[in-house]
């Protein structure tokens, strides 16, 4: 059967001899890849965003100083200009140094590694909360739906960041006060994630009733699988899309949410400084002509924010296939 | 060859559903609307059932209330269902699910939505099994592509770990069959099975349909509007109006010899093989909107023969010639007066 059907271009996928096409070819064969590489700001953003990935990754590795570690710090370093050798000392400074002698190269690359990974954890931990309270409410409907989906619209009439400022007083307020500065990362993930979980609440929520009234839903349904399973392994792999989506655009969120807050002080501690801190830093000597303090974190904020966003307007209208 | 067994001698075997004064309601602002009023069926094992009737009359309607699919805010509002004797129509969700899922399968109109399109029809195929049977992988699997060869899939085999979107309509609606007979159900609810699908396919997938169910003693409840199919694939047919069971009996007498008169009104519409070309007659007016019933016999104010009686009671499913009718015209009691009635030339 095989054999004789080679010929048949409608039965083609199906066949074996169709199967040898390596992954990568079958990617590069994809609407998504063609979308992309057609992009050049896309790509840009992308490989923008890959190597500030790396840079935070391999932080310790390529940083020319470590600016936290007390011991290594000379002083007398202080406030040299980007691009040039201190004085006294003669140590480079590829980006300058700040009033502590902290070389800005490193402590952006460690500040970097920060910010990511509050974002990420936040993203993770605010996906994980809508998707299975958005599942759960669109899905069970009910009482459920009503009661998850009026917290939903409270909480929206509240600027996100002030919910953040908000849970991040409780959560440190609530830690002991010895572990503060150790927790204070998870608290500040905690609170981001909790001030951002509504998005993703209401998207797979409309996502998840469109596909209950699908046919195969009901067919689970009546073949007599249980509601979590329905809900877990056939409805949620079919808003994945969606999910996608916000989970990039919340990303450029929480990064910038996370800047805000350590920039009004109440974030990462000046000890574990993310983007934001430096930032809060830096604005104390933009009066006094150290600009180079203020300006390279800044931009470095700017560069992830930016090609996060692209990245995720990209995203959404790729997946969207009316767009195409 | 396939099934030898004849509807009328089927008396003594006792039914695996029942469905008596079966009501389906829906509460709004304006009262209570009835998509489904008091209707009453049998199905007997290996027995297939045609419901037709008009967009609206209720059908498919009265298929999910059976599987207990219907969507908030409507409900059962009386009546009772059975199956195999067991009454389901008040059991908890969790009860339902494990009953219909074994006993009841299911066929759905839109074959591309009636399969997950992120699975393997392989992979929803052994899901199924598994569900029921106490099976290995490896078993469920190789049923699996027993029920796709069964349904007349080619190179099963092969395609079995394909997607539904490399399926076309019709191989999708093939696999919907297998995954329906898959848990082995003793009845399948087909909800305008071939309406979705192109005229060419329609009787193929037809005829598969009631290949396996007679193989199988599968007892089939056909839900359609498609007259072509009820003559070709039905044992008894059941004609709904208006949320009401008008008539119901032996498929060739409800289509040969019907007695009610939206039945006959019906069949006049049907164009026939073996008829000339003269204009079809049609129904005037249009089935009333659930909103307003009319009083009595809800076919009434379309009637020709309507009399008295029919504008003021609603009427009963009562024996008439071969079939039977809810009609007031084969009431012994106003026979007599319609008689007279027509004599005059009523309306």
């Amino acid at each position: 059967m095989t054999d004789t059907n080679k010929k048949g271009a409608s039965a083609r996928p199906v066949f074996d001899d169709d199967a040898p096409a390596s992954a990568w070819t079958r990617w590069r064969d994809t609407e998504i890849w063609h979308s992309y590489s057609r992009s050049p700001v896309i790509v840009t953003a992308s490989v923008v965003f890959v190597m500030l990935v790396l840079g935070a990754l391999l932080a310790p590795l390529i940083s020319p100083y470590t600016p936290f570690d007390p011991g290594s710090l000379n002083l007398m370093n202080g406030f040299t200009k980007p691009l040039s050798a201190n004085e006294f000392t003669s140590d480079f400074f590829l980006l300058g140094a700040d009033d502590q002698g902290r070389d800005i190269f490193s402590t952006i690359l460690l500040g970097l590694r920060i910010s990511l990974f509050v974002g990420i954890s936040a993203v993770l931990f605010a996906m994980t909360l809508g998707v299975v309270l958005g599942l759960v409410s669109g899905y069970v409907g009910g009482w459920l739906d009503a009661v998850i989906m009026r917290i939903a619209d409270i909480q929206m009439t509240f600027p996100s960041i002030m919910i953040a400022m908000l849970l991040y007083g409780i959560g440190k307020g609530l830690t002991p006060p010895d572990l503060r500065d150790e927790m204070a990362i998870w608290v500040l993930i905690f609170s981001i994630g909790l001030s951002e979980w509504v998005q993703f609440a209401r998207t797979v929520r409309g996502a998840t009733m469109v596909e209950r009234k699908k046919e195969y839903v009901q067919a689970c349904d009546l073949i007599g699988l249980s509601r979590w399973r329905i809900m877990f392994k056939h409805i949620l792999p079919n808003v994945t899309g969606t999910v996608l989506v916000i989970a990039t655009i919340s990303l450029a969120l929480a990064i910038i949410a996370e800047a805000t807050l350590s920039f009004l002080g109440v974030g990462a501690p000046k000890t574990e400084p993310s983007l934001g801190t430096l930032i809060n830093v830096g604005r104390q000597f933009i009066l006094s002509g150290e600009w180079w303090i203020l300006l390279f974190p800044s931009l470095t904020l700017l560069a992830l924010a930016l090609s996060v966003n692209l990245f995720g307007d990209w995203l959404r209208d790729a997946l969207n296939p009316k767009l195409r | 060859m396939l099934s030898t067994r004849n509807c009328d001698n089927a008396v003594s075997v006792s039914p695996i559903l029942t469905v008596s004064d079966l009501i389906v309601e829906f509460p709004t602002r304006k009262g209570i609307l009835r998509p489904v009023d008091r209707v009453g069926f049998e199905i007997d094992p290996g027995e297939i059932l045609g419901i037709v009737g008009e967009s609206g009359a209720g059908k498919s309607m009265c298929g999910s209330a059976i599987v207990g699919l219907i969507d908030r805010p409507g409900r059962i509002g009386g009546g009772e269902i059975s199956l195999s004797g067991q009454r389901i129509d008040n059991l908890s969700n969790d009860r339902m699910r494990r009953i219909r899922g074994k006993k009841i399968g299911m066929v759905f109109q839109d074959p591309l939505r009636s399969l997950d399109p992120l699975k393997t029809v392989g992979d929803q195929i052994v899901e199924t099994i598994r569900t029921h049977l106490p099976v290995s992988a490896a078993e469920a699997r190789r049923r699996a592509v027993a029920a796709l060869e069964e349904v007349g899939i080619p190179a099963a085999a092969n395609r079995i770990d394909a997607w539904p979107h490399q399926f076309s309509g019709g191989m999708c609606q093939r696999v919907v069959i297998a995954l329906a007979l898959a848990a082995e159900p003793a009845l399948i609810i087909a909800d305008e099975p071939t309406t979705a699908l192109d005229v060419s396919v329609q009787a193929q997938i037809m005829a598969l349909l009631k290949r396996l169910c007679r193989g199988r003693g599968t007892a089939v409840m056909l839900i359609t509007h498609d007259m072509g199919v009820i003559a070709e694939t039905t044992d008894r047919v059941a004609v709904l109006y208006a949320g009401r069971l008008a008539e119901i009996g032996p498929t060739r007498d409800v289509l040969s010899n019907p007695s009610h008169p939206y039945t006959i009104g019906l069949m006049t519409s049907t164009p026939k093989p073996t008829g000339g070309i003269e204009r079809l007659s049609q129904i005037s007016g249009a089935m009333p909107s659930l909103r307003d019933i009319p009083k009595g016999c809800a076919f009434s104010p379309r009637c020709g023969r309507a009399f008295a009686p029919c504008y003021r009671n609603i009427p009963v499913l009562e024996p008439a010639a071969r079939t039977e009718v809810a009609c007031w015209l084969y009431d012994e009691e106003y026979a007599k007066d319609a008689a007279n009635l027509e004599g005059t030339g009523h309306d």
